[in-house]
C-alpha cells in the first residue's frame, strides 16, 4: 500500500490558479524530488501536503487513511489537525528555528509540548522528560552536532542551523519528511553539508519529498522525480527517465539551462 | 570663604521641611506611576488584540480608540474624564474629594498609556516572522503553545526598548495630575514658590525626576542585557 497518496489537488489563490490537479503516490522509502523553475507550485504543493494552506480541491490519503478531502466538510477539531500534520515533517528554505532556545531545546521543545498530554505525563514526567532528551541528543548526533547542543541559533553557521531543523522535524517521527528548497538560503561550501545529511536520510529509508534546485542532487538521491510546469506535473518518471530522456521539450530545456548534465 | 558663607547662609531646618513635603509628593508621584503601569501594561495587550481582530467592528472601535487618545493631550483628557460627568452628565461621579480626583486621574492615564503600549505590542508581534508561526504549525503545536513557548519572548525582547521609552515618559507625566488637583512632586515644589517666594524647591523637584528615571533607565538595561542571549 502507498504511504501517501495525492488526488487531484487544486489551489487557487483568488483568481490565481497555483496548482490545477496534481496526483502522485509514493511507497515507503522514496525519495521524490519535485523540481522546475520558481512560480510553478512547488512551495505551494508541499504547503498544502503540510496543512499550511486548504487546497480547494483533492484529497491527501496517508497509509489508507484520508487525512484530507475537499469535498468532505472538515470539522475536524484543532487536535485532529495536530494529530494529522504529525505523518509530516517540514524543513523550511530559511531554517525558522526559534532563536530563544539552544539547539537541544529547539529539537526537544515540540515533543515535550506533547508528551505534555499524556494522561501519564505528570506521574512519569522524570523518565518521559530524560527519555525524549536521549532521543533529541541521538538525533543531534546524526546530523553531526552533538558538539553543539547547547549554542543558540544565532551562533552557528546557516548549514548547521539546517541540520538541527531536519533534526527538529525528525523528533516527531514522522511518516513523510518534506524539504523546501533546503539548501538555497544557503552558499555552496555549506549546501554540501546538509545534503549529506538528506541522503543518509535516504539510505536509512526515510520517506521524502524534496523541493529542490539541486539537480544533481535529484539525480543522485531520489528514486522519483516530478516536473511541475504552471501548476501541474508536466513530467514524472525515475531520474533516469527525467534526465536522460525527457519527453519534453520544457524539460530538456529546464535540465539543459541549469547546466546538470 | 565663600562656601563657608553659602553653607551658613543654609536654613537647614527649612531645608528639612522642604524634603519632607516633596517627598510626601513623590510617595503620590510612585502611586501614579506604578498604578498606571499594573493597569495599562495588560490592558495595553488587550487593546493590541482587538486592534488586531478579524472582527471589523472590534478592530475599528480599538483604532479608533487609539487613535482619539494618542491625538489628544493627556491633559484634555485628564480635565474632560474628571469633570465630564459632572458638567454634561450633571452628576459627578467622582465625588468631591481627594480619592474620587485620583481615581479619575489613574483612569486617565492608565487609558492613556494602555494605548501607547497597545500600539508597541501591535508592532512587536506583527514583527514576528510568519515563519516562527509555521514552524510551531508543522510541529504540531497548539496556537496558544506557538504564541508563548515560541513568540512571546521574541515580542518581549524586541519591545523593551520602546516600552523603556513610554516609562521614562511616564515618569515626568505624573506631574500633570495637578491640573485635576491631585497633588503630587511637582505641586509641592510649586507650592513654595506661591507661598514663600523661592524657587530651589522646584529645582530639587527635578533630582527626584532625575534620580528615579536614572535608577529604571539602569533596570531597562539591565533587562535588555537579560535578553542578550538570543537574537531576533
Amino acid at each position: 500500500m502507498a504511504i501517501l497518496e495525492v488526488k487531484n489537488l487544486k489551489k487557487n489563490f483568488g483568481e490565481l490558479e497555483v496548482l490545477k490537479g496534481i496526483d502522485f503516490s509514493l511507497e515507503k522509502g522514496d525519495v521524490m524530488a519535485v523540481i522546475g523553475s520558481s512560480g510553478n507550485g512547488k512551495t505551494t504543493l508541499l504547503r498544502c501536503i503540510n496543512f499550511l494552506e486548504t487546497p480547494n480541491e483533492g484529497e491527501i490519503i496517508v497509509n489508507g487513511e484520508t487525512l484530507f478531502d475537499a469535498s468532505e466538510k472538515d470539522n475536524s477539531s484543532e487536535s485532529d489537525i495536530r494529530k494529522k500534520r504529525l505523518h509530516f515533517g517540514l524543513v523550511f528554505q530559511n531554517f525558522n528555528l526559534f532563536p530563544q532556545y539552544t539547539v537541544l531545546g529547539n529539537v526537544m521543545l515540540a515533543k515535550e509540548l506533547l508528551e505534555k498530554e499524556r494522561p501519564d505525563y505528570k506521574q512519569n514526567k522524570k523518565q518521559i522528560k530524560a527519555e525524549i532528551e536521549a532521543e533529541a541528543r541521538k538525533l543531534l548526533d546524526e546530523v553531526g552536532l552533538s558538539d553543539k547542543l547547547d549554542y543558540y541559533p544565532h551562533q552557528l553557521s546557516g548549514g548547521q542551523q539546517q541540520r538541527v531543523a531536519i533534526a527538529r522535524a525528525l523528533a516527531l517521527k514522522p511518516d513523510i519528511l518534506c524539504f523546501d528548497e533546503p539548501t538555497s538560503a544557503l552558499d555552496p561550501e555549506l549546501t554540501g553539508e546538509v545534503l549529506k545529511v538528506i541522503k543518509s536520510l535516504a539510505d536509512s529509508n526515510m520517506t521524502m519529498i524534496v523541493v529542490t534546485h539541486e539537480m544533481s542532487f535529484a539525480r543522485d538521491v531520489a528514486n522519483k522525480i516530478i516536473f511541475m510546469d504552471e501548476g501541474k506535473i508536466l513530467e514524472e518518471g525515475s531520474p533516469e527517465d527525467i534526465f536522460e530522456n525527457p519527453k519534453h521539450e520544457r524539460v530538456r530545456e529546464f535540465i539543459g539551462g541549469i547546466g546538470a548534465i | 570663604m565663600f562656601e563657608i558663607s553659602f553653607f551658613a547662609q543654609l536654613d537647614w531646618e527649612q531645608i528639612r521641611e522642604v524634603l519632607t513635603s516633596l517627598n510626601i509628593g513623590f510617595v503620590k508621584s510612585l502611586e501614579i506611576f506604578f498604578l498606571t503601569l499594573l493597569g495599562s501594561l495588560p490592558l495595553g495587550l488587550v487593546i493590541a488584540f482587538g486592534s488586531m481582530s478579524s472582527v471589523g467592528i472590534i478592530r475599528w472601535f480599538n483604532k479608533l480608540l487609539v487613535w482619539v487618545i494618542r491625538g489628544t493631550p493627556l491633559m484634555l483628557q485628564l480635565i474632560i474624564i474628571y469633570y465630564g460627568p459632572g458638567i454634561i452628565l450633571g452628576n459627578n461621579w467622582w465625588g468631591s474629594g481627594s480619592t474620587g480626583r485620583f481615581i479619575a486621574a489613574m483612569i486617565a492615564f492608565i487609558l492613556n498609556y494602555a494605548c501607547y503600549f497597545s500600539e508597541i505590542y501591535r508592532g512587536g508581534i506583527e514583527g514576528i516572522p510568519k515563519g516562527q508561526y509555521e514552524a510551531g504549525e508543522v510541529l504540531g503545536m497548539t496556537k496558544s503553545q506557538i504564541f508563548f513557548k515560541v513568540v512571546l519572548l521574541q515580542v518581549i525582547k524586541r519591545i523593551i526598548p520602546p516600552i523603556g521609552n513610554e516609562v521614562i515618559t511616564l515618569v515626568k507625566d505624573t506631574s500633570l495630575v495637578r491640573v485635576i488637583a491631585v497633588y503630587e512632586l511637582m505641586w509641592d515644589g510649586q507650592n513654595y514658590i506661591k507661598s514663600e517666594g523661592i524657587i530651589w524647591p522646584m529645582l530639587f523637584t527635578g533630582v527626584y525626576y532625575l534620580l528615579f528615571s536614572g535608577l529604571l533607565t539602569i533596570f531597562l538595561g539591565w533587562l535588555e542585557k537579560k535578553m542578550d542571549y538570543f537574537k531576533v
